[in-house]
């Protein structure tokens, strides 16, 4: 039970000295708060496993500090900082009983034996283990197993946060929803604070209350999925959010008129505080713009497909080179050939090198 | 699916069967032919029926009493070399460096003494143990201890073993080593976020990990112990009296000291016999434990 609070964190694999830009982890400040349920969201190899480690002690930074409750534990070992972490693949102690891998972390801390046997139980009922509490750990699925893991993960009620990275990985589609829903009800259940390291938008979205998005190492953006799928602080967290992701369009940009491929687009607000000399894009998600008959005040571009995704449909588009997607809404004809593009100006954002810039009304 | 009858295709393992038929099974067929058979030289042979097998498995006898005095000294010393090995070679295998170049350095320093000649291994340890010329046998009378493993049964034990355990130990560890390294990390990074003790990280994960190689490396050392011929007659001549006289020296004592041939062929009947029931008891029993993994089909 903690507040988790990094300082000016950093780390690179091949020591302090190395170039700043390798960096597997490049200098980044946060607040993890006691009981809230995050994840951290980002591609293979953006650092996030590497943030994760250094979080439980498995990795030492080679800058900064990591505080619980304001205490710095940068020096302890994992065992000292009282976290649990569950892994992509199980891992099963394989001569112990389903119970017994439970119960495991308890007795190594020297809990009575009563009151294992009662929170073994507890935890057993949250993930229906019950029924296999005396088989042995390792005749069992890798579904199982890894439900284990989560078990032996969630099974200590004081630990600081409970820290899983990619745990469904290995888990059948069908199950994932089941596991994560649980995972869901187990965080409200025990008050554990709980960090979530995936690659998988939807689990991150579902799964957690503040999604923080990495990039190359760096953070990009920490938020509510509403907030990371309405106001994309970083072209990246347009682009990797939401499928299809964000249409990112390079313009010009004077005052509340964007010019894209040579066409005026009118923007919801103005912006006449954009940094000289960089690079200026604007995004908008492909709900927000829509396919319509060509007309000379629109945006002209030409149909390459039509993705059908059942409960929308996303057209394909170029413009000029530039690649792009709008909705299809329903009751409109499929469109061919050439189409014009209707945008929604509220849901226009302006990028200066990849950030956000905000506009004045 | 229907099954395919094709007969040809016992042609194709019949080179198999050639190769295995020239080099053990007409061998073996030959020893069979001996021990049932008795000799008084000139290359004429009588029929004795089962006879010598009567009188090898009678301790009463003098050849069954020499075959079980040696079979049970035999069966002590692969005893004792595997409880000294095995956990040896365990905590040689725990110890050794995990990266860097410790390890290139600790796997040849291992691999050393395996690849000497056993003969060589003999002779070195004969010499290395001399009390008059040899530097461990000299230094230990120097120290006080009334030690010559010509004279004395216990010593010449103790030469033997500690010999054994110098030339097979890194086996074991070998073994071990390669079952360790295959542990991921991530075992150790959950034992470690579960507070587990060295101790409870060596018995909930490593051994249990470890127990296929354990198998292999304990099949190894017991047939590789209980076949031993060259390093004590090198170094003890099987003496003092018989008391190093295991059983394949027994065997060529009988067989080419006193070409009985019909009395070594049935005793090298039954050694194999042995070999091959212990073997097999012994691997059966070890991998039983493996066997309902199978069956839950349950491994990812």
């Amino acid at each position: 039970m903690a507040r988790i609070d990094l300082v000016d964190l950093a780390h690179s694999y091949n020591g302090a000295g190395a170039d700043p830009a390798s960096f597997a982890l490049k200098p980044t400040s946060m607040t993890w708060r006691q009981g809230g349920a995050y994840a951290l969201l980002g591609p293979s190899g953006c650092g996030k496993t590497t943030l994760l480690n250094i979080i439980s002690g498995i990795v030492q930074p080679s800058r900064g500090k990591v505080l619980f409750d304001g205490k710095d534990v940068s020096a302890l070992s994992t065992q000292q900082r009282n976290i649990a972490q569950v892994f992509q693949f199980p891992v099963i102690y394989d001569t112990m009983t389903v119970g017994e891998n439970l119960a495991f972390p308890l007795r190594n801390r020297g809990m009575a034996r009563a009151d294992i046997e009662a929170r073994v139980h507890e935890i057993a009922q949250l993930l229906d283990l019950r029924p296999y509490l005396a088989r042995k750990a390792n005749r069992l699925s890798a579904d199982a197993k890894q439900k284990i893991s989560l078990g032996r993960g969630l099974v200590r009620a004081d630990v600081a946060a409970v820290l899983f990275d990619e745990p469904l990985t290995v888990i059948d589609p069908g199950l994932k929803w089941e596991l994560r829903s649980k995972l869901k009800v187990l965080h409200r259940a025990l008050d554990l604070t709980m960090i979530y390291v995936t690659h998988d938008q939807t689990e991150a979205l579902t799964f957690a209350d503040t999604v923080v998005v990495m990039h190359e190492g760096a953070v990009v953006q920490t938020g509510t999925p509403q907030e990371l799928f309405a106001r994309p602080d970083h072209t990246f967290v347009g682009y990797f959010i939401g499928s299809p992701g964000m249409n990112v369009l390079p313009a010009d940009v004077h005052g509340s008129e964007a010019r894209i491929a040579g066409h005026r687009l009118s923007l919801g607000r103005s912006y006449g505080n954009l940094p000289p000399g960089a690079r200026i894009e604007v995004g908008i998600r492909p709900e927000f713009v829509h396919v319509a008959a060509p007309r000379p005040d629109l945006l002209s571009a030409a149909v390459e497909r039509i993705d059908d995704l059942g409960r929308s449909r996303f057209a394909r588009l170029r413009v000029g080179d530039l690649r792009m997607a709008a909705r299809v809404p329903t009751g409109t004809a499929l469109p061919h050939g050439t189409a014009g593009l209707v945008f929604d100006p509220a849901q226009i954002h302006v990028y200066a090198d990849s950030r956000r810039v905000e506009g004045t009304a | 699916m229907e099954k395919i009858t094709n007969q040809k295709a016992w042609l194709l393992v019949l080179p198999v069967f050639a190769l295995v038929a020239f080099s053990a099974v007409i061998p073996l067929m030959t020893v069979v032919n001996y021990s049932v058979q008795d000799t008084f030289g000139n290359n004429a042979f009588f029929w004795n029926g089962v006879g010598w097998y009567h009188e090898l498995l009678d301790p009463s006898t003098e050849l069954g009493g020499r075959f079980f005095a040696s079979l049970w000294r035999n069966l002590a010393f692969s005893a004792i070399v595997l409880l000294i090995e095995i956990p040896l070679g365990i905590v040689v295998a725990l110890a050794m460096p995990r990266a860097g170049w410790g390890v290139a350095f600790s796997l040849v320093v291992l691999a050393l003494p395996l690849l000497i000649p056993w003969n060589v291994v003999g002779t070195i340890w004969q010499i290395f143990g001399r009390s008059d010329i040899g530097l461990l046998g000299w230094a230990l009378n120097r120290l006080g201890f009334d030690y010559n493993y010509v004279a004395n049964p216990l010593d010449a034990w103790l030469t033997i073993i500690v010999m054994d355990v110098w030339h097979w130990s890194s086996l074991v560890a070998l073994l071990c080593y390669a079952g360790l390294k295959s542990i991921p990390d991530a075992y150790y990074q959950a034992a470690s976020i579960d507070g587990a003790s060295r101790w409870a990280v060596f018995t909930a994960i490593q051994l249990p990990k470890m127990r296929h190689v354990l198998v292999i490396a304990a099949l190894l050392r017991f047939m590789d112990s209980f076949m031993i011929y060259t390093e004590p007659f090198v170094v003890t001549g099987g003496g003092p009296g018989n008391s190093t006289t295991f059983v394949s020296i027994e065997l060529v004592k009988l067989a080419l000291g006193q070409f009985d041939l019909g009395k070594a062929a049935a005793m090298s009947i039954v050694y194999m016999l042995i070999i091959i029931i212990v073997c097999w008891v012994f691997f059966t029993v070890m991998t039983n434990a493996g066997q309902d993994r199978k069956s839950a089909g349950g491994e990812p």
